[in-house]
């Protein structure tokens, strides 16, 4: 018996996993002894589009399969039984890779096939619901307090606590909402979990709204993750189907339904309050709290929001109990946390790993180190609301305390990447632009204040700062932080205080010596061949602007009036002959 | 809950060869649907731009009307939120992905060289209605960066050398339609 399972989720289909799959589809055709199915994100993005192969129990991953490595599986694995090393994923670095990983969230991505509910069901999903149902809500929100589940959308707040104030709140109407507003870039664990495992993220709700006393249940989704709001509404459709979502569940008089809004692209509606605004249909901008959306939320009604990892986390704690989870982790955090590795970094994709564990272990352990050998500089952590963690402290534990004591945050848990080439106030300028473009404007400080940070950001990258530029921004920084109304303005400053922190060389280097050491920042470098030139012409060719001249096999130079510093010819030398 | 999903409605409809009047007709029809249910307004506006293309004046004042709502209500949601557009839009929207990792790993460029090849900035769309240019803030494939965005392909690990290519494959695909 063979069975194939081919990963199908976005990173897999960006790289042709529909093109592999329809090849396996017409190649085994007819042969009843070989199955085929899909499955969501097995976490490998770089080795995409992925196929898992298990042949009479054995399982043997590959990766880089396209149409014609399919093919080449087929014939020399499948029907002539010889396995093609050099596609398997690597299984000594594979277990290497895993091993260090704790997988509850994302236990059955890339596992399950998420379109089939009964897949869900056999691996023990909606236990946890069931088995909450056969308790009382003060013992299910016991549970989720006992286990140290903290909010994995960025602030760290204690689930059960959260959950304890919505159900105090007395109302005969109450909603859950689950956030799936996943806005952060380099952050993709949520839309992975919607598009492997999107049973899980229902049965958290339902257990959140049996909890709180709710019977209805929203879940924001961007509209970006069109295949994630595709698996969640086939999920929910399946699920009302077999009486698991709707009324008197598995026999109990509880009852709840669930609908999808689709988000409409703003980043700020990851906000709480944001959201709330964007699903009664308004322009998404946050406002004061209090009153707390579990006094007061959606429609007024006493609502409890929480993100799509957090309550994905949920049905695992109760089917398991509450020490099962609490063992895991540090003192103060506990569980297992999901990460998405991006930028230069040899293994991208998403890990799961325990809290606690060293930086170090993630980035080279389980991700393999930095991208063609260059120099690690620093990681960049929670996004647009985050920090730069520098080289220097890469052996800080991955918890929340200790990396907020950096000026990061854990956020929703994107960990970008950088190397040597990466220019810190290249980055923080691109995240201060992020940010400035999509303040909703409502706060002076958050509206006003990241346009003059980005304006001041902006100069030193272009060689015209000035020596009282720092100060001005930290000042501006704290300013905003301490003044702005929502998390999007009060975190807006922190990748500018950490690279200062850590990198004030660089933006002295650029304000005082009009130089941009990473060699980023157009304004900042000149282009110039050396003597290594064999004259190969290939720069010539390359170059946009015509500004290179130099006869075969001769040195070439480059016309500085009419380079425009593209970095053409640099990516084009083949003998490391141009400098910046 | 069973109901009838509005959008998937207007995506089956042949909006392009349709008139105005017909247009309009389409998306009362589907508006008289959503006239008592809260917060629907933004599903409206994507029902109306899926028929109409984008969100003219008109557009919004017809919305406004039917789900008896001020014009200034819908004109403020309309301009809010990055999915809706005031202009017409290009048979095919390029988004360049400026997330992070794509950023880092050469997304700028990406940028440059489309506007380039194609002559527009970012919001604009290209003379002949095939293109639009957008930046878009990750699509979460951040492992494959940079990734460039065409209606729904998805192009990953993209050189800029390779965007002219990229472009002509869906000028080929129009060609072949006509």
């Amino acid at each position: 018996m063979v069975k194939i399972k081919v990963g199908t989720a976005t990173c897999g289909n960006a790289a042709g996993a529909q093109k592999t799959l329809e090849k396996l589809e017409t190649l085994i055709q007819g042969q009843s002894d070989i199955s085929l199915s899909q499955t969501g994100c097995i976490g490998l993005c770089y080795r995409e589009p992925i196929i898992e192969l298990e042949i009479n129990g054995t399982k043997f991953l590959y990766g880089d399969v396209d149409e014609t490595n399919a093919e080449k599986i087929y014939k020399t694995h499948i029907k002539d039984n010889k396995p093609i090393t050099e596609l398997l994923i690597n299984q000594s670095n594979q277990h290497y890779s895993f091993e260090k990983q704790n997988r509850i969230v994302l236990k059955n991505a890339g596992v399950i096939n998420p379109e089939i509910i009964e897949e869900y069901i056999a691996v023990g999903g909606y236990e946890g619901l069931k088995k909450a149902l056969q308790i009382t809500k003060e013992e299910v929100i016991a549970t989720v307090k006992d286990s140290g589940l903290r909010g994995r959308g960025g602030a760290g707040f204690s689930t059960g606590m959260k959950w304890e104030f919505a159900k105090n709140s007395v109302n005969d109407k109450k909603y859950v909402i689950c956030n799936a507003d996943e806005g952060d870039p380099g952050a993709f664990m949520d839309r992975s979990v919607l598009e492997g495992d999107p049973h899980s993220v229902i049965e958290g709700m339902m257990i959140c709204g049996y909890a709180i006393g709710a019977n209805e249940g929203y879940i924001y989704c961007r509209a970006e993750y069109p295949l994630a709001i595709a698996r969640l509404k086939n999920a929910i459709a399946q699920a009302e189907k077999k009486g698991i979502v709707g009324k008197n569940i598995f026999g109990s008089t509880f009852c709840f339904d669930i609908h999808i809004k689709e988000g409409a692209g703003a980043f700020v509606c990851g906000e709480e309050t944001a959201l709330m605004g964007s699903i009664e249909g308004k322009r998404g901008m946050p406002r004061l709290r209090p009153p707390f959306p579990a006094v007061s939320g959606l429609w007024a009604k006493p609502t409890n929001i929480n993100n799509v990892e957090t309550l994905a986390s949920v049905g695992w704690i109760l089917s398991n109990g509450a020490c099962a989870y609490n063992k895991i982790g540090t003192e103060k955090s506990k569980g297992t946390k999901v990460f998405a590795l991006a930028g230069k970094i040899k293994n991208g994709g998403l890990v799961e790993v325990e809290m606690g564990i060293p930086l170090k272990e993630v980035i080279f352990g389980i991700g393999g180190g930095i991208k063609n050998d260059k120099k690690f500089k620093a990681v960049q952590m929670g996004g647009p609301s985050g920090g730069c963690i520098p080289a220097s402290l890469i052996d800080t534990p991955v918890d929340y305390e200790s990396i907020t004591a950096t000026g990061a945050i854990v956020g929703s848990g994107g960990m970008v990447v950088l190397d040597e080439d990466s220019c810190m106030v290249d980055v923080a300028r691109y995240f201060v632009n992020f940010t400035q473009t999509e303040s909703c404007g409502k706060c002076t400080f958050c509206r006003i204040g990241t346009k003059r940070m980005l304006e001041i950001l902006t100069r030193i990258t272009e060689g015209k700062g000035v020596e009282e530029d720092i100060d001005s921004l930290i000042d501006l920084a704290n300013k905003v932080k301490d003044s702005s109304l929502c998390g999007l303005g009060q975190t807006a400053p922190n990748p500018i205080l950490t690279t200062i922190k850590y990198f004030k060389d660089e933006y002295i280097a650029h304000i005082r010596d009009k130089k941009c050491p990473a060699g980023v920042c157009k304004e900042l470098i000149t282009f110039n061949i050396t003597d290594a030139c064999i004259g190969c012409t290939a720069c010539k060719k390359a170059c946009p602007t015509k500004a290179i001249s130099g006869e075969v096999k001769k040195l070439h130079v480059i016309d500085q009036s009419l380079c425009v510093k593209c970095g053409a010819c640099y990516n084009t030398c083949k003998f490391k002959a141009i400098t910046k | 809950m069973h109901y009838i999903n509005p959008i998937t409605i207007a995506k089956q409809c042949t909006c392009q060869n349709q008139t105005d009047i017909e247009k309009f007709e389409k998306l009362g029809e589907i508006l008289s649907m959503y006239k008592d249910e809260p917060g629907s307004l933004i599903n409206s506006l994507y029902v109306a731009q899926t028929i109409f293309g984008y969100l003219p004046d008109k557009v919004i004042k017809f919305v406004a009307s039917r789900l008896n709502e001020p014009v200034i209500k819908v004109f403020g949601v309309a301009t809010f939120y990055s999915y809706f557009s005031r202009f017409p839009r290009g048979k095919y929207t390029i988004k360049v992905c400026l997330g992070t990792a794509c950023y880092v790993r050469g997304g700028k460029t990406l940028l440059e060289k489309v506007k380039k090849e194609l002559g527009i900035s970012i919001g604009e769309t290209t003379p002949d209605g095939l293109y639009t240019l957008e930046i878009v803030r990750c699509v979460g494939a951040c492992a494959l960066a940079p990734v460039v965005v065409v209606n729904n392909d998805t192009h990953r690990r993209v050189k800029s050398n390779q965007i002219p290519e990229i472009l002509q494959s869906y000028i080929s695909e129009v060609s072949n339609e006509n």
